[in-house]
């Protein structure tokens, strides 16, 4: 008689890496067909107006990019945060933190030709700032990070509306609150015929693959790698555990805010009601991040994954008249099955014979692999 | 007291009949024949590695026997789980002990207690607990939090849990190893109350003093087998000693070589608080020369782990001195005392010689990457640690597909010589090797040795942590023993290596002797 | 004529501080048994949607709670079989069911957005103890039903968890699992347990919004009070007892915001339960965590059981 029993892993095969981000993305998809057929919809037809107003036509393509940028750049933080365990949560107040600095450039100081610059600059500086305050108190004291930065996204959230609302107010007359329009010389160049800002694009794409080649070949780099996949090696090996933890987590925060003077100075063009900054790009950042299995340059090809979920979910509320939720529940499900598919990474189904002699805690002495010359 | 004999009158209340486990690659237990008569203190005495802990596990239910039986007043058992083997009588109060340490220690009571109430279980308890605590002479207070016990004071509170549970038989796995002396000898007086209630006692120690003072007999195990039974008496410390060390593998005699330089490597007077608040190391004291090798033996838990923690920079001493070359290495970091020329070969070496996710060549320049030799500011020169990765391979004939493969799927002992290819590449001073090759197979060990000796020939002063005393002699000039934190006697290898020698340091090593 | 602003204040902060104390006290049993629960929020807002749904097609309030009660249930159960019988990360689940199951509940609720609930939760005036001046007018006039089930429910925790054997396994199970493990009790179906009731809780919270206080059906109802609960447990140093002034004092952060509008910024208010969250956690830390006061010590970690 066999049974089935479920043996340590020694690492997860890339083809199995893949096939779990993949399948998992694909699984939510039809999910959300199945939410059309709910509706009364053909799912068919309806997903093939979804893909032609997002990748057939040169505005809806235009914003999948747009929805692209702000998640690459979060996400490639995030990547790099989560390399070295750091689970970084507060991507969502680190964008705005970014969005706030870049504003406050954008209305006073003086402009000249360094504007555009300068409000990159002072979204990487203040939100990178943002974000070592739960960084030391994780290196430090040991303060779960997941919290402190879930908190601080809140934190950000409301000094935005107060900022808004009070010292920052515009002079408009319409019932919403939201600063002053930025000047024209704030604007960031858009690509032709849609609303993707251009500068931000190239910086996300720059940031995505400088952090890999962080990872890869700085000095820093290498110890934010022990950290997360040695930590019990990490003193040994004669890491700094708090500079090190200090230094990523800036990095990682000073990304996100980058997104944030992106999005108030090409898009929206003034501060505004933060969740219309920011409507959830610093969480599914987790999850670029997630499928692209911590590594930078993979999040080239998750964040414009996600960044089209999001556009399809402008389409289906307008081409479809149902609601934008659409999307969370798409992303919600793709956290929920990656999360569901943990177990197969770390372990592998065997079959064995009943009344064979139990495993001891597998050594690897058990599992060697053929090597050469042996 | 109960008469002890194999064959006697009364019914033993345990008993195991050939009981064999084995495990990949070893044979844990070997038909292993034990009674246990209720009412006796049961001694079962051995180094690490005998097959005690296996032996326990699989009468407390954690492991299942491949071959023998277990028999439980009489009837043969098979006993699934903890939970079964409490049921049948049997208490286990392990070397880690499982208390909810922000609970009180009435909550920890109640916690294992069948049949407590639903309303307010920890009422009803005290008076029974109270009750057997007095019998026994457990001295516990019910409403402390545990984390403000001492270990001693914990253990306690484990073996009357075992009692209240109802347990007839209790086993003790090295129960003085947290303990102070005073503390011991209450322990004792409590082993001494449980034998006059009948209740049985399974003593597992490797300390001589211990095992003759308290038990009716004696059980040697070595290497997974029964090689002696004893009674009470009948025990001479010498025969003990020899019966747990066994006779040394005949090896041809190597003349150490004693150095007349100036000792390089100085400990003196080390004291070393551990995780649990107990000293760990208690006074370490000893001496290096450059061109030695001091072998340091001892069962485990008696601070060998510490002690090489203090000489890696990895843990800074509550007192006492280390002195290499003149230099205090007490207060310094690991990578600091790594440029100092101290190489540290991690007893752990897969969670903390390397990083089993990174690959052999970033692994083989883990500690020194980031150093002046193969970075130039803040970027690392990864051809300079490839050259250097290519040459480590080859010169130490580490066996992998590739220098990217990741360490964590080659075999102990590549993985022991990416360690040692990186550690001993620096030309270091001092070589401190913790167990450098348990676990591995025969041609690592050989390989890994040679190293070692290799070391020696260079001017190094070398110090190796074992439990193998074959393989220390096989290695060191001079045999430290390690005991209750601090070193107890040495000797010259040539002694070490004769039966008289061998049986000193059974001794040495089972605390019974201070040279 | 002082006494009036001390007394509405109060009476309104304990009407914010429901929702919250139901939450907390979801929270405060989940994390007790060692399972985080980031999914509070989701879990609020689909028992929010799911029992105003069935408040409105049936007109009958009780059935309405019930569907609240059972929806945050099934939510919780979801992120139990992740966390606790797969054994996964526990804080990327939770986030999960948040996400996903904030969408869903708005995407479920489209329909019935603005409308109002036809037979809603009426106020409930004590009687007797109404009269007392001050306290009387501050706890016991005009407050609903749900609010004195809080208050109800959170000693009848406190009993639970310290009174009774299934309470201390709970708690033992999140202090120290292996204990729990060597004396016989399965760790993964008490925290399974633990996580469904918190779930319970938190669906009877979110109901708070849809079937008394406001009430009718809006988007994002619950508003992000599902964090605010996370962080109260956390204040509350995970006691159901201590959950009360707690709840009191977020809630009277929230409406002396608004009270105080022309003196203070609200938004100055409304942030301080999560700086008050940040702070909490680092005192706790700072105290070493390893006393009588800290978060369970096996918090956050999948149990394995070999693995120490």
């Amino acid at each position: 008689m066999t049974r089935l029993r479920w043996v340590p892993r020694l690492a997860a095969p890339a083809w199995l890496l893949v096939a779990v981000s993949g399948g998992a993305f694909l699984a939510a998809l039809l999910v959300a067909l199945g939410l059309f057929a709910l509706y009364g919809l053909d799912p068919l037809s309806a997903g093939a107006t979804v893909v032609e107003r997002t990748l057939m036509d040169k505005r809806g393509f235009g914003e999948v990019i747009r929805k692209s940028i702000p998640l690459l750049l979060a996400g490639a933080g995030m990547a790099l945060a989560l390399r070295a365990r750091f689970w970084n949560i507060g991507a969502e107040g680190q964008i705005l933190a970014g969005a706030i600095a870049a504003t406050a450039v954008a209305l006073f100081v003086p402009l000249g030709w360094y504007t555009i610059p300068a409000l990159y600059l002072a979204g990487f500086v203040a939100a990178g700032l943002y974000g070592l305050v739960p960084a030391y108190l994780k290196a430090r004291l040991g303060v779960n990070e997941i919290i402190t930065t879930l908190m601080f996204n809140y934190v950000a959230i409301y000094v935005v509306r107060w900022l808004i609302n009070g010292p920052w107010r515009g002079r408009s007359l319409t019932g919403f609150s939201y600063t002053d329009r930025f000047d024209r010389a704030t604007y960031l160049p858009l690509w032709e015929g849609t609303r993707v800002h251009i500068p931000t694009l190239v910086i996300g794409v720059a940031a995505a693959l400088l952090i890999t080649w962080l990872l890869r070949h700085t000095r820093l780099g290498f110890s934010i790698r022990v950290m997360g996949d040695g930590p019990d090696a990490a003193r040994y090996a004669g890491i700094k555990l708090l500079p090190t933890t200090l230094a990523l987590a800036a990095l990682a925060a000073g990304v996100a805010g980058v997104a944030g003077a992106g999005e108030v100075a090409g898009i929206h063009h003034r501060l505004i009601e933060p969740t219309s900054v920011s409507m959830g790009y610093g969480y599914t950042a987790i999850l670029v991040a997630l499928l692209a299995r911590r590594k930078a340059w993979a999040t080239l090809i998750t964040a414009p994954l996600l960044g089209w979920v999001f556009a399809a979910g402008d389409v289906i509320k307008v081409s479809l008249q149902l609601p934008f939720q659409i999307t969370d529940v798409i992303i919600g499900v793709t956290l929920l099955l990656l999360v569901a598919a943990e177990p197969l990474l770390s372990y592998r189904p065997v079959w064995q014979r009943r009344g064979g002699s139990e495993d001891a805690p597998t050594t690897p002495e058990t599992q060697t692999r053929p090597e050469v010359g042996s | 007291m109960p008469e002890a004999n194999l064959a006697g009158a009364a019914l033993p209340f345990l008993s195991t009949r050939g009981l064999t486990k084995r495990f990949p690659g070893v044979v844990a237990t070997n038909g292993i024949d034990l009674d246990i008569m209720p009412g006796e203190v049961h001694a079962l005495l051995g180094e690490n590695g005998a097959g005690k802990t296996t032996l326990i596990s699989m009468l407390y239910g954690l492991l299942q026997p491949d071959e023998g039986e277990i028999r439980v007043a009489g009837s043969a058992m098979r006993i699934r789980d903890p939970r079964h083997a409490m049921e049948l009588g049997l208490g286990l109060v392990a070397q880690h002990f499982h208390l909810a340490r922000r609970h009180t220690v009435a909550e920890n009571l109640a916690l294992g207690q069948r049949g407590a109430p639903f309303w307010r279980p920890t009422l009803q308890l005290r008076a029974k607990a109270g009750e057997i605590a007095e019998r026994y002479g457990l001295d516990v207070s019910m409403d402390a939090r545990v984390s403000s016990l001492s270990p001693g004071e914990q253990q306690r509170i484990e073996i009357l849990k075992a009692l209240m549970q109802g347990a007839k038989l209790l086993i003790l796995d090295e129960p003085t190893s947290v303990l102070t002396p005073q503390e011991a000898d209450a322990l004792f007086e409590v082993v001494e109350r449980m034998r006059a209630d009948d209740r049985a006692v399974v003593f597992i120690s490797h300390k001589l003093n211990e095992v003759q003072r308290v038990a009716d007999r004696i059980t040697v195990l070595r290497a997974g087998s029964v090689v002696g039974r004893l009674v009470r008496g009948e025990a001479d410390s010498s025969q003990l000693a020899s019966l747990m060390v066994g006779r040394q593998v005949a090896s041809p005699q190597r003349l150490g070589v004693v150095s007349k330089q100036e000792p390089l490597l100085v400990v003196n007077d080390l004291w070393l608080r551990g995780a649990r608040g107990v000293d760990a190391l208690r006074g370490t004291t000893f001496s290096v020369r450059p061109g030695e090798v001091i072998g340091i033996a001892g069962v485990a838990g008696n601070g060998q782990s510490e002690l090489a923690q203090v000489l890696a920079g990895l843990a800074r001493p509550t007192s006492g001195s280390v002195k290499l070359g003149g230099l205090e290495l007490g207060r310094l970091t690991p990578r600091e005392v790594r440029a100092a020329g101290v190489a540290y070969i991690p007893e752990d070496r897969r969670t903390e010689g390397v990083v089993g996710a990174m690959s052999v060549m970033e692994n083989l320049v883990l500690r020194q990457v980031r150093d002046p030799g193969f970075a130039r500011g803040v970027l690392i020169d990864w051809r300079k640690a490839e050259e250097f990765a290519a040459k480590a391979v080859k010169e130490f004939d580490i066996r992998t597909p590739s220098l990217r493969t990741e360490a964590r799927t080659l075999s102990g002992g590549n993985v022991q010589k990416i360690v040692l290819a990186r550690e001993l590449s620096g030309k270091p001073r001092l070589v401190v090797a913790s167990h450098p090759t348990y676990g591995l197979d025969i041609g690592s060990t050989n390989h890994t040795h040679e190293l070692l000796l290799a070391q020696r020939g260079r001017g190094a002063a070398v110090v190796v942590i074992s439990e193998d005393l074959d393989e220390l002699i096989k290695l060191a000039d001079r045999v430290l023993v390690m005991f209750g934190g601090r070193v107890v006697g040495s000797m010259p290898v040539a002694e070490a290596a004769t039966d008289e020698g061998v049986q000193r340091l059974g001794l040495l090593m089972a605390g019974s002797l201070e040279a | 004529m002082e006494f009036e602003l001390l007394t509405t204040t109060i009476a309104r902060a304990l009407a914010f501080g429901t929702p919250l104390l139901l939450a907390a006290l979801g929270e405060i049993v989940a994390e007790r048994s060692g399972v985080v629960n980031l999914g509070m929020e989701g879990m609020m807002m689909l028992g929010a949607v799911a029992g105003f749904i069935a408040a409105q097609a049936t007109g009958a309030l009780l059935l309405g709670l019930a569907a609240a009660v059972v929806a945050g249930m099934l939510a919780a159960a979801l992120h139990a079989c992740l966390s606790v019988t797969l054994a996964s990360n526990q804080y990327v689940s939770g986030l999960a069911i948040t996400i996903g199951g904030v969408g869903l509940a708005n995407l479920i609720g489209r329909d019935w957005v603005g409308r109002r609930l036809a037979e809603p939760m009426g106020f409930v005036t004590v009687p007797v103890l109404s009269d007392i001046p001050i306290i009387g007018p501050a706890l016991f006039v005009d407050q609903y039903p749900l609010t004195y089930a809080a208050l109800i429910i959170a000693p009848l925790i406190w009993l639970f968890m310290f009174r009774t054997r299934p309470g201390l396994t709970v708690r033992t199970v999140g202090e120290s699992p292996a204990a729990a493990d060597t004396a016989g009790i399965s760790v993964r179906r008490v925290r399974f347990m633990a996580v469904v009731f918190g779930g319970a809780l938190a669906g009877l919270a979110g109901s708070y919004f849809s079937l008394a206080y406001r009430p009718s059906w809006g988007e994002n109802i619950t508003n992000g009070l599902g964090w605010i609960a996370l962080g109260l447990a956390i204040l509350a140093l995970w006691h159901p007892m201590r959950a009360i002034p707690a709840a009191l004092l977020f809630g009277a952060f929230f409406t002396l915001s608004f009270r105080l509008q022309g003196v203070l910024p609200p938004e100055l208010l409304t942030v301080l339960p999560y700086l008050v969250t940040v702070l909490a956690l680092t005192l706790i830390a700072l105290r070493g965590g390893r006393g009588a006061v800290g978060a369970p010590e096996a918090l956050g970690t999948p149990y394995r059981r070999g693995e120490r």
